[in-house]
């Protein structure tokens, strides 16, 4: 502290330009860059130090270890890319692979879609439009566990209230436990009930952006309530659709809590993801080579993804 | 968030029909969405009969508490909501205070590499934790914090989203309120404690706010650092509960209703912040 005011003191005395870095002499220049890092990193390094130790190290290791053969805590020996050459022929590994992309490509359109309409609802006239509005958003409050237990409870082939609804209105009983598409279409559906609240505020932020003239030109050009939706509201919340999407994609690619809990991948593999497969490998049979390999798949996926986003997204500007 | 609205005219113009159909479809949409927690209470205060009942029942016919007796008495319940209050508490004061610094930093200071810094530490945000969950797990078993408190604590806290959001808040402080406070003779420390910091409030309640609720409900972490019992944290102890019971759902529920109680309170109460805060999180 006492040697920050000394380093200070100069710029005290030309308090016109108070934060550029250039200075007129050099040398003076010099301390003040140095003084400058100094100050901006000891703000860091709390940050620094969390993130350096507990995420990149980590990711360094994980690389690391995905080219040993490992069981339980020892460091295994190295085996180069033959985790990665196991992966191709393991047909898990691409089941798993699979049902990520069938999750990702059913659940990110369907939750877009219902947090739009959602958010077109709940930005229209309406009576207890908040109280709408905090019902819909509630679930998010609900950890992922308690949410897939709940599923659990709701569609229980045996004693579930999905199947009596549905035997009630004549459809015989469907084996959300027991057959492979019923169980994934049940984690899809917990899963879109906890992510339409966030899609849906976001959205909402997008739309209350929009200028309600626009809206009222275009009626006056005679556009009816389809054309107003499809040709002002649409691109107009164009950016909040580019981050959503790419939010979700990540998302869904990373999803675990609801499938872990809900089906542990099973029944077989029908609900198998990346991750509840990584998981599987690395803390269930103990091969954590070969299960941060599929980790570093998942890396290159997510970053793949990403990078095209960023690439082909015009409205990359507004998400800086 | 909670503006007045855009009247859109379709009401004016035909005000009974497109205002009732909006009502039902809201009335539709907000009971599909509560009807699981609405299920929820129903069979944690049901007696395990009226589950297993065949015909369809939508109310519940007789009521008890024996589900939550069942969860005291045989499960350490209060000791894990302990837990989850202890590791909240600290993973968010670490992380409020750790993004605070940090976004201030990022915001209103100039030095050599910030933005490469910044970028690398935006570039977390992409990263899968599970992609080093099984090197995170060496690490602290390494550093010998396996199986206590600060093995959850530490890597919960080391997360960008908080200094992203704290960065993209401090970045519209006015910079002539920090020159004029710079030319008072005020050193980088003194104006974020006396300048910036107080500025923030709003920041710093969305922050608090959605770092309580993400870490209450953490899962997948906890599930892999916690060994003992005696240390779980609510999730992790409803998924050992769930595993007792099986699919004697009444006590599972019970304890799924009180551990996600805390959080439906606090979002009820603060929804504005919440609210604020996502958006924040989306929209600069």
């Amino acid at each position: 502290m006492t040697q920050e005011a000394r380093v200070r003191a100069p710029a005290e005395s030309r308090p016109a330009s108070p934060s550029s870095g250039e200075g007129p002499s050099p040398r003076r220049s010099r301390t003040r860059r140095l003084h400058d890092a100094v100050t901006g990193y000891s703000f860091l390094a709390p940050n620094l130090v969390l993130i350096g130790v507990f995420l990149f190290l980590p990711l360094v290791w994980a690389l690391l270890i995905s080219f040993r053969e490992t069981n339980g805590f020892g460091d295994g020996d190295f085996v180069g890319l033959a985790n990665y050459q196991r992966l191709l022929s393991d047909p898990a590994f691409w089941r798993s692979l699979a049902n990520t992309v069938l999750f990702t490509a059913l659940v990110v359109p369907l939750s877009l879609l219902a947090g739009l309409g959602c958010a077109v609802l709940m930005n229209s006239v309406l009576p207890a439009r908040g109280l709408f509005r905090t019902l819909i958003i509630l679930p998010m409050a609900i950890s992922g566990v308690a949410t897939a237990l709940i599923g659990v409870l709701v569609f229980d082939q045996n004693t579930g209230i999905a199947n009596k609804l549905l035997g009630a209105i004549g459809i015989s009983q469907v084996p959300w436990q027991s057959g492979g598409t019923a169980a994934f279409i049940s984690v899809v559906l917990v899963t879109l009930w906890w992510r339409i609240g966030f899609n849906m505020i976001i959205y909402l932020a997008g739309l209350q952006g929009i200028s309600p003239e626009l809206y009222e030109s275009a009626r006056l050009d005679g556009a009816g309530p389809w054309q107003r939706f499809r040709f002002i509201t649409v691109p107009m919340v164009g950016p909040s659709t580019f981050f959503l999407l790419v939010m979700n994609v990540i998302y869904s690619f990373q999803v675990f809590d609801i499938i872990f809990v809900m089906t542990n991948g099973g029944p077989g593999r029908a609900t198998s993801v990346l991750v509840t497969y990584a998981y599987e490998r690395g803390f269930s049979t103990r091969e954590q080579g070969y299960a941060a390999a599929i980790g570093m798949v998942l890396l290159l996926v997510t970053l793949a993804f990403t990078a095209l986003q960023w690439r082909y997204s015009r409205t990359r500007d507004l998400v800086e | 968030m909670t503006t007045a609205p855009h009247a859109p005219t379709p009401a004016r113009r035909r005000p009974g029909r497109g205002a009732a159909l909006r009502l039902l479809a809201a009335v539709l949409v907000a009971g599909v969405l509560m009807s699981p927690l609405y299920w929820m209470v129903v069979v944690a205060f049901s007696p395990r009969a009226e589950l297993l009942a065949t015909d369809l029942r939508l109310w519940p016919r007789s009521f008890t508490l024996d589900n939550f007796d069942r969860v005291f008495s045989g499960f350490p319940a209060i000791t894990w909501l302990g837990n989850s209050v202890a590791i909240t508490a600290v993973v968010t004061v670490l992380t409020v205070s750790v993004s605070l610094l940090a976004g201030y930093a990022f915001a209103q200071l100039r030095f050599r590499g910030r933005n490469v810094v910044f970028l690398l530490t935006l570039s977390t945000m992409m990263l899968p934790v599970q992609v080093i969950i099984v090197s995170q797990f060496r690490l602290v078993t390494d550093l010998g914090i396996y199986g206590t408190y600060w093995a959850v604590i530490l890597p919960t806290a080391a997360s960008a989203f908080g200094v992203f959001l704290a960065r993209q808040f401090i970045i519209g402080i006015p910079s002539e309120l920090l020159d004029a406070a710079r030319v008072d003779g005020a050193g980088s420390f003194r104006i974020f404690f006396q300048v910036v910091l107080p500025l923030c409030k709003p920041l710093i309640a969305a922050l608090t706010l959605l770092t309580v609720l993400s870490t209450w409900n953490d899962f997948a972490w906890p599930l892999i650092a916690l060994k003992e019992n005696s240390l779980y944290t609510l999730p992790i102890g409803l998924l050992y509960l769930q595993g007792q019971f099986g699919s004697d759902y009444g006590a599972t529920m019970a304890f799924a209703l009180l551990s996600v109680l805390p959080m439906v309170v606090l979002f009820l109460v603060f929804q504005r912040h919440f609210v604020q805060g996502f958006a924040r999180s989306g929209i600069r």
